[in-house]
């Protein structure tokens, strides 16, 4: 074997062995359950089997046949279709949180870091301010107020969760701003917007993503906890959180799966969601 | 500095509770409706009476006037009057508030006692304990608090018939049975956060030099974790119970209506339902006086526990 062959397989291994300790199995498993989770909350409506929305009270909680795997719900409906239509108004909401927090979030923490002074000073005690409302609470006085329904909700969890990840972003983009390569594109000359753009937020990007998955999951329990309440999504809209109320009278009747099948499929998106935000993270703060 | 630190987050407290106030004030003001056909409840009232009417309930008032009257009466323990049931919002809170209370204290107890012992032990014992608490505790962390409620009648109350599922009970123990599983449900995730932070703190602190020393001057093992090891990882383990335990004075809204548990959470989604919108305004304005007051309260624990805190606050 020649000395190159030599170096090339012992430089295979040591990569075969990097990526071995980097990727592990749970963190595989958590991506592959939120790519399936995406692909039925967007194809969902064409992967039922059966009319999600049509009652039949002959069937009332029949369990599992070969045609209905997970047999049927309170109203005779069949619970499989009602799973995979759900997935959309389940996962289109905290996808909505998301992308609002992350975006104001961003905002006021990189132009608070940036600017220093009164205004990091007003933005940051408001910030604080806005912590006295727990995510839920605004959730159902929105709720409340201007009617049930995805909306209100969404809106108000926005508003909750924004100073969370204000406060973790701003810590970032200070110690950001600190960094000489900063210092130096300000005596270039180069403008506020474009170091920041260009520069300031790509660097935190590893940050960004680990928060936006970790505060997708934390809305994806909050939502579905107002769609159980009835304040949400409301019946007789299939949506995960909805069907574990509308289905709650068969656990003591003896029907625990029409129930338990939703439940099952908001943990296992959430706890897929909080593994891969933390691998993230950790990754994140590794690299640093 | 401590004093000087404790005065700014008092302030702190006053002004976010007043801001949380006057949101929930603007927020039912502006909802669409109309309060005095909400009180006649559809009918038309002649105009005398309807001058009456709003004198009364100083709806001809500007708005921050409005805002004014509702706070002062609100800090005297009257939130009006509940429109479905004619009743004192004060008195439907006050019947309510032990349900909750007895509730959130019970899931506390548990917080505290099983999350951290959880924590301190598998941060001890390093093997397939703590394997398996790492592994459990990653999975209920995530655990929405309503599945982990049905799951919990499912199996303790209709297969087991251990505890009931449903109501408050008659008396302290039948009560006390009434609410264990609801306190479960609402423990569970918290526990879960705080039984891994505690891991972790007690493993991070076991590494340190000090403990090392102490290993090496041949203390006691039950002294040496006591008052070298727990003592200073009891500052992120404060601060997460403190934390998690603020955040079951809302969530548990949720299990009381699972549970059909007679408490403020329930009652307030109730009203929210059904518009009734001075209960929701007197209970999220208790909610969030009482989220806000804990919140304040484990920052205060925390600079008892840690001087370097307000020391740090002054620059």
């Amino acid at each position: 074997m020649s000395v190159g062959a030599g170096l090339a397989t012992g430089a295979w291994r040591r990569y075969r062995a990097g990526r071995q300790r980097r990727v592990s199995p749970l963190l595989i498993i958590s991506a592959a359950v939120i790519v399936a989770a995406t692909f039925v909350a967007i194809a969902g409506p064409l992967l039922a089997p059966y009319n999600p929305d049509l009652p039949n009270l002959s069937q009332y909680f029949v369990g599992s046949t070969p045609d209905h795997l997970l047999g049927y719900d309170a109203q005779g409906r069949d619970v499989l279709s009602r799973l995979l239509v759900g997935a959309r108004t389940s996962m289109i909401g905290p996808l909505g949180v998301t992308l609002i927090c992350m975006t104001l979030g961003a905002l006021l923490a990189v132009t608070a870091a940036w600017r220093g002074g009164a205004y990091d000073a007003v933005i940051s005690s408001g910030l604080d301010i806005v912590f006295a409302f727990p995510g839920i609470l605004l959730a159902v006085l929105a709720s409340a107020v201007f009617g049930a329904g995805l909306v209100a909700p969404v809106l108000a969890l926005s508003v909750a969760y924004t100073p969370y990840v204000a406060r973790v972003l701003r810590g970032a983009a200070l110690r950001e701003r600190a960094q000489p390569y900063i210092a130096a594109l300000e005596v270039q000359g180069a403008s506020a917007t474009a170091i920041c753009m260009r520069h300031l937020i790509p660097n935190m990007l590893h940050l960004i993503i680990a928060q936006a998955t970790t505060l997708f999951g934390y809305a994806m329990v909050d939502l579905a906890a107002i769609s159980y309440l009835g304040l949400g999504i409301q019946p007789p809209a299939a949506d995960w959180g909805v069907m574990v109320s509308e289905n709650q009278q068969g656990i003591i009747q003896g029907f625990a799966t029409p129930s338990l099948a939703a439940g099952l499929c908001i943990v296992v998106v959430v706890v897929a969601f909080n593994i891969l935000g933390e691998r993230l993270y950790e990754r994140g703060e590794a690299r640093r | 500095m401590r004093l000087r630190y404790f005065v700014r987050r008092l302030a702190m407290l006053i002004v976010s509770l007043l801001v949380a106030s006057f949101v929930i004030f603007a927020a039912i003001y502006l909802a669409p409706g109309n309060p005095i056909a909400a009180l006649s409840g559809g009918r038309s009232i002649p105009p005398d009476s309807l001058r009456v009417l709003e004198a009364r309930y100083h709806l001809d008032q500007p708005f921050l006037v409005q805002y004014w009257f509702w706070l002062t009466n609100a800090l005297h323990g009257n939130l009006g009057i509940s429109i479905t049931l004619r009743e004192n919002v004060s008195d439907l809170i006050a019947s309510r508030i032990s349900t909750t209370a007895g509730l959130v204290l019970y899931s506390s107890i548990l917080i505290i006692a099983l999350g951290v012992g959880l924590g301190i032990l598998s941060g001890l014992r390093p093997g397939l304990l703590d394997t398996s608490v790492l592994v459990i505790t990653a999975i209920s962390a995530s655990l929405p608090a309503f599945v982990a409620a049905i799951v919990l009648i499912l199996v303790f109350a209709v297969q087991l018939q251990w505890f009931p599922s449903i109501g408050n009970g008659v008396g302290f123990l039948d009560q006390v049975k009434h609410l264990t599983l609801p306190a479960f449900a609402l423990a569970v995730s918290s526990l879960a956060i705080v039984a891994r932070v505690t891991r972790s703190a007690i493993r991070e602190e076991a590494r340190r030099e000090h403990v090392q020393t102490a290993v090496s001057r041949g203390i006691p093992t039950a002294l040496l974790i006591w008052r070298h090891v727990l003592r200073n990882a009891a500052i992120p383990i404060t601060t997460i119970s403190g934390i998690t335990i603020a955040s079951l004075i809302a969530v548990a809204a949720v299990v009381e209506v699972v549970f059909g548990l007679a408490g403020l959470g329930a009652y307030l989604v109730l009203s929210a339902q059904s518009k009734d919108l001075a209960v929701v305004q007197g209970i999220s304005l208790l909610l969030v006086t009482a989220f806000v007051a804990v919140n304040v309260l484990v920052d205060v624990l925390y600079v008892v526990l840690d001087p370097r805190v307000s020391l740090g606050s002054r620059q």
